[in-house]
């Protein structure tokens, strides 16, 4: 028997506000795709480019009450919908990457701090962080920002100007820094 | 049979909310079904981090509900006593609603060894499996619920 649209929405209500869920996602359509958008009451922990995909390693590194709540995302859509209108060059929400490894986190502190529109490479993020010869290293962390687009990785590319890697794919890394208006130097 | 990784609750949700639903029509009435639902899918969120196999979560979901329907009743008969609910229209496995009022007295883990094996027709592997207890605890558990059963019964 169907459950209505109504009283599904109040169960995912209610199941939030009663503090049980462990995530609350849901979909958001950009020009580069359907993603999943994720928040824990700390803030959005997680943006995942294959939204089947995204629900599982929610459950895996938060827990398995992970549940669609459209409006514990509505600040995430917002800014996202900004973004992508080229209205918005810097994210104010909060995130909640705690669930990373401490070097992780220092990256992407300093992967945040890379501006809308420009580039750096894998090399000088490393240095940034005082470690000049981790690159690789750090593209590890960019491989696995749990937080892709709001923690800028699109933004990072390697030291011969190639657009090197992208957890979502280089088509969409591109769509990204075109639509910052980055300058890249022809493939 | 070997553990099933339980699922994101959201697919679990999803897989068994109009069974849910359905059922909980049949037994309390449209009118108070929709808060039983709420309550239903509330209690399964509170229970679900234990959850250690994600066999038969439709069968454990579906016995939530019973109990939810069960109180539901309890509550109106305190305050009413009128009001039958509509009884068809959903299918629901055959024998299940006998049996939830022929078992409403036993301990709970009896009661849902019987009517999960004589309501919904699982195997013992399965029933100890959503009671987190060996086929064979399930066995006796349902074994034990139908001889209590057969005491009342008797003059």
């Amino acid at each position: 028997m169907t459950v209505s649209p109504d009283l599904d929405r109040r169960f995912r209500e209610a199941a939030a506000a009663a503090g049980l869920i462990d995530a609350a996602f849901d979909l958001a359509d950009t020009p580069i795709g359907t993603l999943l958008v994720a928040a824990t009451d700390r803030g959005l922990c997680q943006i995942s480019f294959d939204p089947d995909r995204g629900v599982d390693e929610l459950s895996q590194a938060l827990g398995r009450r992970v549940l669609r709540v459209p409006g514990k995302l509505d600040f995430a859509r917002r800014e996202l919908d900004e973004y992508f209108d080229g209205r918005r060059t810097e994210f104010d929400m909060t995130l909640d990457i705690g669930r990373v490894a401490d070097f992780h986190q220092v990256v992407l502190g300093e992967l945040a701090l890379v501006p809308y529109g420009q580039v750096t490479t894998y090399g000088a993020l490393a240095a940034r962080v005082g470690r000049p010869r981790a690159a690789r290293a750090v593209g590890v962390v960019m491989n696995r920002n749990p937080i892709p687009i709001v923690l800028p990785c699109h933004r990072v590319i390697g030291a011969n100007g190639s657009l090197t890697g992208y957890g979502g794919g280089l088509d969409r890394k591109q769509a990204l820094l075109e639509l910052e208006g980055a300058l890249l130097s022809p493939n | 049979m070997g553990v099933v990784t339980v699922p994101p609750f959201e697919r679990f949700y999803d897989e068994h909310r109009g069974v849910v639903f359905g059922m909980l029509v049949k037994r309390v009435g449209r009118e108070r079904a929709e808060d039983a639902f709420q309550e239903t899918f509330l209690r399964a969120l509170r229970a679900y981090p234990k959850l250690r196999d994600g066999h038969n979560l439709r069968a454990w979901v579906l016995t939530i509900a019973g109990n939810v329907a069960t109180d539901e009743h309890r509550r109106k008969k305190l305050w009413s006593g009128a009001e039958v609910p509509d009884t068809e229209s959903v299918d629901e496995p055959p024998g299940y609603e006998e049996l939830r009022e022929l078992t409403a007295e036993l301990p709970p883990k009896e009661r849902a060894a019987v009517v999960l094996r004589y309501g919904y027709d699982l195997d013992y592997q399965r029933i100890g499996a959503v009671l987190g207890s060996s086929a064979e605890a399930a066995r006796q558990a349902a074994s034990s619920g139908v001889r209590r059963l057969r005491r009342k019964e008797l003059p």
